[in-house]
């Protein structure tokens, strides 16, 4: 595996992950912020929460590299529609099992059985995250399909 | 009373309300629950006798002889007692969506929902008959029911299962449903359990039910506990409505809907029916004094995140309502294949109202986030942007003429309430500038504020009138007028608004009943009847004047067009007394408890809660 490109492209990636992702936020096509969902999971103050969280999320990123270097080492070769065609099962993945089950993990966050007891944490995500807006299923694909087709473009294979 | 054949129409005021805060149903004063909706308040409804007595679907618990009715609710709970005396004996219904702390529910694997009906014969001896006809995806799905033996009855629905354990055995009949009898005598009780899941194993819950009422009494009785700021007069209507508050609240994001139900008619026979099943922000203000003058700070703090989140999507434009997960895009459609409660059609779900523009929304929602600050709350950097941005929009848009509080369908106009809320929304953002809550220039938005009272007092006033007025140089009136006192922007005193309170009541008054307007064209067919909230905040209006024994007065005449169990709808017909449209309704009960509070802060006996100077009472939370 080759450690600088990991290191190179999957912060590059990730950078370019989180910016889509909250430029999506900001122009109101999602509520979803993944640092925020992070950063809450260690601490209640929503400030803090964001910086934490891009720092949770970032290193993140590198460690999702990882498995998409590993994937391109094995199949020999690395490219950008390859790439974004883990970026696609990523995405799925998150939006079908990591979602749904994100309550179960997270200490400020309720599940869709809560209730009556009064609340004041964090909504779930719901089925496709779409609680948090339906255009989220579409931001969080697109920002792994590139995300993905970053990795595959620029990543350099270990010389054989 | 005998009850009812299957086709007619109870009174809308013939029901009471259970739920679990997440959903809700209606059960009738004959033992039908003809509204019920899974999972969440607007999914689609399972039981929907209530807008077709035929195609809708029901469950009925019934004595075959007829009989007579009483009903209550336990105490301070949401658990619903029927008792139904025949000749031969006496039977008692009790209805419940069980609910359960969170503890608790970690410990016991439970349903996504349950609905549970439990009847025990008290003396003599009755027969009994149940009907469970599910209805799903508002009675468009006519089951088939499939018997499971000892694990009941059940029916799969896209991925839904409703199943249904019962001690009374029942069979499919002719057509759709399950019909069975059963003979109780003193001291016997039958239970039935109807579960709901959904993409999952369902959960069966038969035994045990005596445990999961007593669990339910509990948990409500430790809510009630936390009901500790009001200690004011007609503290038992105060604290009913607190619990439908409650009841119309949905728990896992802090929303509260304006009512349970779709397209209950203004007017029966009418067109005026309209899904309340949503959020609007207009409700934001209102219910978060609500809840905090009574103590609830918990759900006031959610209720305002939610609020604050929800309108993320569309910031920093506010849309007039969301649903209970903050979703901006609910398109209004017609339920064609439904007759309609008594034939009144349409029958909508969605609602159109979306599309509109209410400035007031604006000044509703800055001025919560003020309550909330004023009272010890603080506001992260991401909230306080929000706040600034609609602020923003409020000086760029508030010349605009828009559709107003009262959501008519014949276009835009300068409706005088909406500017005054656009004032409220710049008078509160400004203070809370001045008070460091939010980073922005607090001139700016004085100034326009200023600007904004300088255009209502020229052209919302009409001298020949002696009155604020609806809308700018016009001289109809309507009775949001009444809350430019109660927002803080009017003195209550002024000679003005002293007028207004007066030309009001003279125009629209009726009966110690308010219309929330009459001389204008609303774009709609058919008239409707008085409106709850208006009436309430007429007594406020008063009380805020100093005529307590007035307000008194007035306040206990209306509490007589609740039903037996304290229930408001949104309107009350003035001739008959009956409650008509959605119900119950969150405003009006809102409105119900903010006059409560206001009489007896003028006596000097409940929460301080001035129109905008609202003391810290404890440190709060963040939102």
């Amino acid at each position: 595996m080759n450690g600088p490109s990991i290191l190179l492209w999957g912060f590059a990636a990730t950078i370019v992950l989180t910016i889509l992702m909250t430029a999506s936020q900001s122009l109101g096509y999602t509520r979803m912020s993944v640092p925020f969902l992070l950063g809450t999971m260690v601490t209640p103050n929503r400030d803090r929460a964001m910086l934490m969280g891009l720092l949770v999320h970032t290193m993140n990123g590198w460690l999702f590299s990882l498995v998409y270097a590993l994937a391109f080492e094995s199949w020999h070769r690395a490219t950008w529609w390859l790439g974004a065609g883990i970026g696609m099962v990523h995405g799925l993945f998150v939006l079908t099992a990591g979602m749904p089950i994100l309550p179960a993990m997270h200490p400020r966050m309720v599940s869709e059985y809560f209730g009556p007891t009064p609340n004041r944490q964090l909504q779930p995500p719901g089925f496709l995250a779409l609680n948090y807006g339906r255009r989220t299923p579409l931001v969080t694909l697109v920002a792994h399909l590139v995300y993905g087709a970053i990795l595959g473009a620029f990543y350099r294979l270990v010389e054989p | 009373m005998s009850h009812s054949n299957e086709t007619s129409y109870r009174p809308i005021g013939d029901y009471a309300l259970i739920g679990d805060c997440r959903s809700a149903a209606l059960v009738s004063s004959d033992g039908a629950i003809d509204w019920l909706c899974w999972p969440r308040f607007d999914s689609p409804s399972i039981f929907a006798a209530l807008l077709d007595g035929r195609r809708g679907g029901r469950f009925r618990i019934a004595p075959v002889d007829p009989s007579v009715t009483t009903r209550r609710y336990v105490g301070e709970t949401a658990v619903l007692e029927t008792t139904f005396q025949t000749a031969s004996g006496v039977i008692r219904l009790t209805d419940l969506m069980p609910v359960a702390s969170e503890g608790e529910k970690a410990r016991d694997l439970l349903p996504d929902h349950e609905l549970l009906r439990r009847v025990e014969c008290l003396a003599g001896t009755v027969d009994i008959e149940v009907l469970f006809d599910p209805r799903p995806d508002y009675g468009r799905m006519a089951p088939r029911l499939i018997d499971r033996g000892a694990f009941g009855l059940a029916c799969e629905h896209r991925g839904q299962v409703i199943a249904l354990r019962s001690d009374i055995q029942l069979a499919a009949v002719d057509g759709p449903g399950a019909r069975g009898r059963a003979r109780l005598r003193a001291g016997e009780a039958r239970t039935l359990s109807l579960t709901y899941d959904r993409g999952l194993p369902v959960v069966l819950l038969g035994g045990a039910a005596d445990h999961r009422i007593a669990r339910s009494l509990a948990w409500w009785n430790t809510w009630m506990g936390e009901c500790r700021r009001y200690d004011g007069p007609y503290a038992e209507a105060v604290r009913r409505s607190a619990i439908t508050l409650k009841l119309l609240t949905y728990a896992p994001s802090g929303a509260v809907i304006a009512a349970p139900t779709t397209s209950l008619p203004e007017g029966i026979g009418g067109v005026r029916n309209w899904d309340y099943r949503y959020c609007w922000l207009r409700d934001a203000s209102l219910t978060l004094r609500a809840f905090d003058d009574l103590g609830f700070t918990i759900e006031s703090e959610a209720f305002l995140s939610w609020v604050l989140h929800a309108t993320r999507l569309t910031w920093p434009e506010l849309q007039v309502l969301y649903d209970v997960h903050g979703e901006a895009r609910i398109p209004e459609s017609v339920l064609d294949h439904l007759e309609g409660y008594a034939r009144s059609a349409p029958v909508r779900v969605g609602n159109a109202a979306i599309d509109q523009l209410q400035l007031d929304t604006y000044g509703e929602v800055i001025d919560a986030a003020w309550r909330y600050c004023a009272r010890g709350g603080r506001l992260d950097r991401t909230t306080a942007r929000t706040l600034v941005g609609l602020g923003n929009t409020v000086v760029r848009r508030w010349h605009e003429p828009d559709e107003g509080i009262w959501e008519p369908r014949s276009g835009r106009r300068h409706h005088t309430h909406s500017k005054a809320m656009c004032w409220v929304a710049l008078d509160r953002l400004a203070r809370l500038c001045d008070r460091r809550y939010v980073q922005a220039r607090a001139a700016s938005f004085a100034r326009e504020r200023d600007a904004i009272r300088e255009a209502i007092e020229t052209r919302g006033y009409s001298a020949t009138v002696g009155s604020y007025v609806s809308i700018f140089d016009a001289e109809t009136l309507d009775a949001s007028l009444l809350r430019l006192s109660l927002m803080g922007y009017a003195d209550p005193h002024s000679p003005r608004m002293r007028g207004t309170v007066a030309r009001v009541r003279e125009r629209l008054g009726v009966d110690g009943l308010l219309y929330r307007y009459l001389d204008e064209d609303d774009g709609l067919a058919g008239s409707e009847g008085a409106f709850g909230i208006c009436s309430f905040w007429s007594v406020e209006a008063r009380a805020l004047q100093g005529d307590g024994d007035t307000a008194r007065a007035e306040f206990e005449r209306l509490l007589a067009f609740g039903n037996d169990v304290g229930l408001f709808a949104e309107e009350i017909d003035p001739e008959t007394g009956a409650a008509i449209g959605n119900f119950p309704q969150a405003f009006t009960h809102v409105g119900l408890i903010n006059a409560a509070v206001t009489i007896a802060r003028v006596q000097g006996e409940g929460p301080v809660h001035a129109p905008v100077d609202v003391p810290a009472v404890e440190e709060r939370g963040r939102v």
